[in-house]
């Protein structure tokens, strides 16, 4: 893996240097580029090899570079270190620990190890020496804020192992040796607990992928009643600016139902991160009791910090999460925006001067985005354990129109899509989810059916059903009502209208800055379904439409007012109690007019 | 921005453009700056022996062998109590008469602050128009622009937004600013007396475009040395972005860019992400808020100049002019300040953001109302009540001559509740309706 290539800059365009190498050098490789200045060595990454001319990106300023400046290459890709302590860590794009970067402001050319090598974990073996091991097996583990951190078989180590020695129980850093390793000649491999490894490559090790199945918790009720996403699956949320992705996202990574969560903030605003800095050390998980951040990892590249480093963030993210995919752990990755992502690997195209695709952007997008997607999933893993990475990516379609590239392509690579629109943020309908024209494909998986009767019943799919039904109805009628006034239509249309509207406001509107109203736990999602269901159901007449609006907008009322409410507190029940008075005082009305 | 003497000597230009210039030189920096005839310029591009420099001032009437002199430095500013009260041009040179400015000389458009060194903003900008008051609370650090057509009166509401937002320092920086406008911000600051708080960096419609460019890094510049170095609460003004932008296109154009959406470069995104995002509360007090202008033309926000601000800014503040009443307001549908949930509630009284939602909601549901009376349909009596509110609710509060402290907008939103609506159409959580809710005679005619 080493060579000794080194090289001089020829030619300098933003981001973009022109190496000229003396040696071998490999796509993808990370090289060292000197500026003058004592110990200050800015990285870039090899993206294009033409004749005698090495294209890199740097990750950094290239403010002052010079044409002749000496250039050493490292002879590896892009790497992330793995290893106990990366929970509740705040990294930049390329793994720099941000807490212990020093200064106000970023510095070029400064890195910061990502993990503690002075820390003292408690190991406890899982083997014993004699046993046969491979790629990715489990050694041992140590606690890790309430998880087990597995210390895995390195990924890369593709033959079969004899251990040979184990270290006891006991207090251990993370540099100290806890095993060895014999491989099929004999030679010992000595191991402690820090893995490498590529983030541009999937880490696999795992037996085989399976199809998700279970329903991936996250108390958002449009979400999970109506577009559930699932352990393993994928989905991305489109949306123009202000319509409510980092808003939705930031609820997914607090309320999900995941052992571990990563957030990489990619090309977006730096008071986004903060946000989370502030609130998740103080949240609190409601499923472990822990605090929020305990099981958070945060990857931010924000928009104004490096623009190459954008693309490498999304990557380190998911290097990481499949890291602890493969401790059997159900992994949530969330990246806002990948458009941002997009737009770096467009604006490095352009200066390679590269033949552009739709909208300037590279002609192997599709491809790359598809290849992204395609890392999260749910595995099997060598020892027949299962774990997972969810990976929802945000996008940010130019214009707010879904005819895009990223938009398009993401839409090929994802089994949920999630729409927001603007007419809905407008009108401060929140989340500002399009309930008709989002989807999400593991409503049709049979296993999935299977999963959620065995969780809520037999019947719950077919109410989600019926929702979705009104749903439509009502819009139909709202069309219809446009067209021909509220006169000109029947008072069926007016019924269907506003039995969809209670459906919006009570099941699909959702504030997620209400403390209560933000999280509904599925038993409560379904109570609340089953409400609705039993008042669009109920056979009730009206005399004119304006009794028809003035009959739901009361009773809508009292449901909002249930979903601001404790379950089942004193003030929920007499809420309950009020909906039901409602309904029997209008039907009372109705038979005795 | 100071320059130092002789460094570089070339007489020789190879190939000469609009706004760019190429000539051969060698161990030259990158950005790194230079004279062309005594123009400003700067490198945007190294290619071997092949230098590309970028003349701020514009490329017009240079020879071939005009001379060219490198600087060795990026370009910089000098920093120092002794900018307040100042106005310079985009190099910080000064329009006003006075000396030039003495203090440390500072790089500018430098690196961004390290994101766990921010604190989140939690002190609300009241401006006392409740537009912006009610339904999109500034904070300090944040960064918002104003989007307007050019025939709003955007600098107007942006400088009385400066003047009453209670900052330490207020640092303009006009881009193609006309002369009209650049003397109505030095009036109105000298009317307000707040002439020694403030610093601008001026470059007027009269001026070369390509040296708007500048603006934006000076500005912040100045900034950050008044956030960190004296704890300010320091606010920017940048108008007009659009321009800035147009700016950038024509040298990613010089340079043979391939455009993306409406011929802008790429990179506007990170462009003016850089500028934006330097807007920022420190931990220790000080903090840098932005408040911009973008025009549009003909409303239109999904152009590449608004549609890329409003991805990376903290919310917009949409200028609309309401046909009925003749006032200019904010209007409450396209305007947003994301920050606003960190203090709404919190730091202003607790019934803010339930009565914001709600009027908002109340003031759609005109609208749709006011459709269906343009496609000539009967109105309902809730369809001409919520018509009734509008146009209260436009007078009496979005309209941006309003100048009402945070109680009294939150009073007239729930004397016009009270005055149009019945409880449960209004939709607020029960305990804020016992605690606010203001009954009006009228209602109980009004409503069978
Ligand atoms: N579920 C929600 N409940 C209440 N307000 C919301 C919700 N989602 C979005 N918002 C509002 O919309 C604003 C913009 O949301 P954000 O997620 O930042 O948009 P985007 O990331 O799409 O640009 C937020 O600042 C907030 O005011
Ligand atoms: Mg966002």
């Amino acid at each position: 893996m080493t060579t000794t290539t080194t090289g001089k800059i020829k030619g300098i365009i933003a981001n973009l240097v022109l190496i000229e190498p003396n040696g071998p050098v490999r796509q993808n490789e990370i090289c060292y580029l000197s500026t003058g200045a004592e110990d200050e060595k800015l990285i870039a990454e090899v993206i294009k090899i033409s004749g005698n001319t090495v294209f890199a990106q740097v990750f950094d300023s290239t403010r002052g570079l010079q044409c002749g400046a000496e250039v050493a290459f490292s002879g590896s890709m892009l790497e992330v270190y793995l290893g106990p302590g990366l929970l509740s860590k705040n990294y930049d794009g390329l793994q720099n620990d941000l807490d212990k970067l020093e200064g106000l402001f970023l510095q070029r050319g400064k890195q910061a190890y990502p993990l503690n090598d002075t820390q003292l974990w408690q190991f406890e073996p899982l083997t014993q020496p004699g046993a046969v091991l491979s790629v990715g097996d489990w050694l041992g583990k140590v606690p890790e804020h309430g998880l087990q951190h597995m210390i895995m078989v390195p990924f890369d180590w593709q033959q079969r192992f004899t251990l040979q020695w184990i270290a006891p129980p006991g207090q251990y850093t993370i540099q100290e040796t806890i095993a060895i390793l014999a491989d099929h000649n004999g030679k010992e491999h000595p191991l402690n607990m820090v893995r490498k490894w590529p983030v541009k490559l999937p880490l696999r090790a795992y037996r085989q992928k399976l199809r998700p199945q279970k329903l991936l918790e996250t108390g958002i009720r449009i979400m999970d009643t109506l577009h559930p996403m699932l352990e393993g699956g994928t989905g991305f949320i489109p949306g123009p600016f202000g319509c409510g992705k980092t808003v939705l996202q930031q609820s997914i990574a607090k309320q999900a139902d995941a052992d571990v969560v990563v957030v990489a903030a990619c090309g977006e605003r730096a008071n986004e991160l903060v946000d989370i800095f502030a609130e998740f050390p103080e949240l609190v998980d409601p499923r472990t009791g822990n605090k929020l951040i305990q099981r958070t990892v945060i990857i931010g590249n924000t928009s104004s910090m490096p623009v190459s480093a954008r693309e490498a963030s999304v990557y380190t993210a998911m290097t990481i999460c499949e890291y602890y995919r493969n401790m059997g752990l159900r992994v949530l990755l969330l990246a806002d925006s990948t458009s941002r992502w997009a737009q770096a690997l467009r604006e490095m195209a352009n200066r390679l001067e590269d033949l552009p695709g739709p909208d300037a952007y590279p002609v192997d997008l599709p491809a790359v985005i598809a290849n992204f997607y395609a890392r999260a999933g749910v595995v099997q893993l060598n020892n027949g354990k299962t774990g997972s990475v969810t990976f929802i990516g945000t996008v940010s379609p130019a214009g707010g129109n879904f005819k895009e590239p990223v938009t398009e392509a993401t839409k090929k690579s994802t089994r949920c899509f999630y729409a927001l629109s603007q007419r809905r943020a407008d009108s401060k309908r929140y989340p500002a989810i399009d309930p008709i024209e989002s989807y999400s494909k593991y409503t049709e998986y049979p296993e999935f059916a299977a999963y959620m009767a065995k969780i809520a019943g037999n019947q719950w799919l077919q109410q989600v059903q019926q929702l979705k039904n009104y749903l439509l109805k009502g819009k139909e009628a709202a069309d219809q009502i446009n067209i021909l006034g509220d006169d000109g239509v029947s008072i069926d249309f007016h019924l269907h209208y506003w039995r969809a509207e209670l459906i919006d406001f009570v099941l699909l509107q959702q504030d997620a800055f209400d403390a209560v109203d933000q999280l509904t736990p599925l038993h409560r999602q379904q109570f609340m379904t089953g409400l609705c269901l039993y008042i669009c159901n109920k056979n009730i007449v009206f005399a004119n439409f304006v009794e028809t609006r003035s009959f739901f907008k009361k009773i809508i009322n009292t449901l909002r007012q249930m979903n601001y409410s404790e379950f089942k507190s004193d003030i929920f029940n007499s809420y309950s109690d009020e909906v039901n008075q409602l309904i029997t005082l209008h039907l009372a009305l109705q038979n005795n007019p | 921005m100071k320059l130092k003497p002789f460094q570089k000597r070339i007489t020789k230009i190879e190939n000469v453009t609009k706004a760019t210039c190429m000539l051969l030189a060698s161990e030259i920096g990158y950005e790194e700056l230079a004279l062309v005839d005594g123009r400003l310029a700067q490198v945007v591009k190294i290619k071997g022996s092949e230098v590309t420099l970028q003349v701020f001032a514009g490329a017009e009437g240079i020879s071939n062998y005009a001379e060219v002199v490198f600087l060795g430095q990026a370009p910089s500013l000098a920093v120092s109590e002794k900018l307040n009260g100042r106005f310079l041009d985009a190099y910080g040179r000064p329009v006003d008469g006075g000396p030039e400015i003495e203090g440390i000389e500072t790089e500018t458009g430098s690196t961004s602050v390290n994101p766990v060194r921010r604190r989140q903003p939690n002190i609300p900008i009241f401006t006392g128009i409740a537009g912006i008051d009610l339904n999109n609370t500034l904070v300090a650090g944040q960064k918002i622009p104003f989007f307007a057509d050019p025939d709003q009166p955007y600098n107007e509401v942006m400088a009385t937004v400066a003047l009453r937002a209670n900052a330490d320092k207020i640092i303009l920086g006009g881009m193609g600013l006309t002369h009209d406008d650049y003397l109505y911000f030095k009036e109105e600051f000298r009317r307000a007396g707040a002439l020694n708080k403030i610093i601008a960096f001026v470059n007027t419609s009269e001026n070369p475009p390509v040296e708007r460019l500048l603006i934006p890094d000076s500005a912040l510049t100045a900034a950050e040395y008044f956030a960190v170095n004296h704890k300010e609460k320091v606010l920017v003004l940048l108008t007009d972005m659009t321009l800035y932008a147009d700016a950038l296109a024509i040298v990613a154009n010089r340079m043979d860019q391939i455009p993306s959406k409406d011929s802008m470069p790429g990179s506007l995104y990170s462009d003016l992400a850089r500028i934006y995002e330097k807007a920022v509360q420190f931990k220790d007090g000080g903090s840098i808020t932005i408040i911009a202008v973008t025009t549009l033309s003909q409303g239109d926000i999904t152009h590449a100049i608004p549609d890329n601000t409003g991805y990376i800014t903290e919310g917009q503040l949409f200028l609309r002019k309401d046909p009925e009443t003749g006032k200019v307001i904010i209007d409450p549908f396209r305007s947003l300040s994301r920050l606003k949930q960190l203090v709404i509630g919190k730091k202003t009284r607790q019934d803010h953001p339930q009565v914001m939602n709600a009027a908002i909601r109340l003031y759609a549901d005109a609208a749709e109302a006011r459709t269906k009376m343009e496609n000539g349909f009967d109105l309902t009596d809730y369809d001409l009540r919520t018509l009734q509110f509008a146009r209260a609710y436009n007078q009496q509060l979005l309209s941006v001559e309003v100048n009402l402290p945070m109680d009294a907008i939150l009073d007239t939103v729930w004397q016009l509740f009270g005055q149009f609506f019945r409880k449960e159409e209004v939709s607020v959580k029960d305990e804020l309706v016992n605690l606010y809710w203001k009954d009006n005679d009228a209602t109980a005619i009004s409503i069978q």
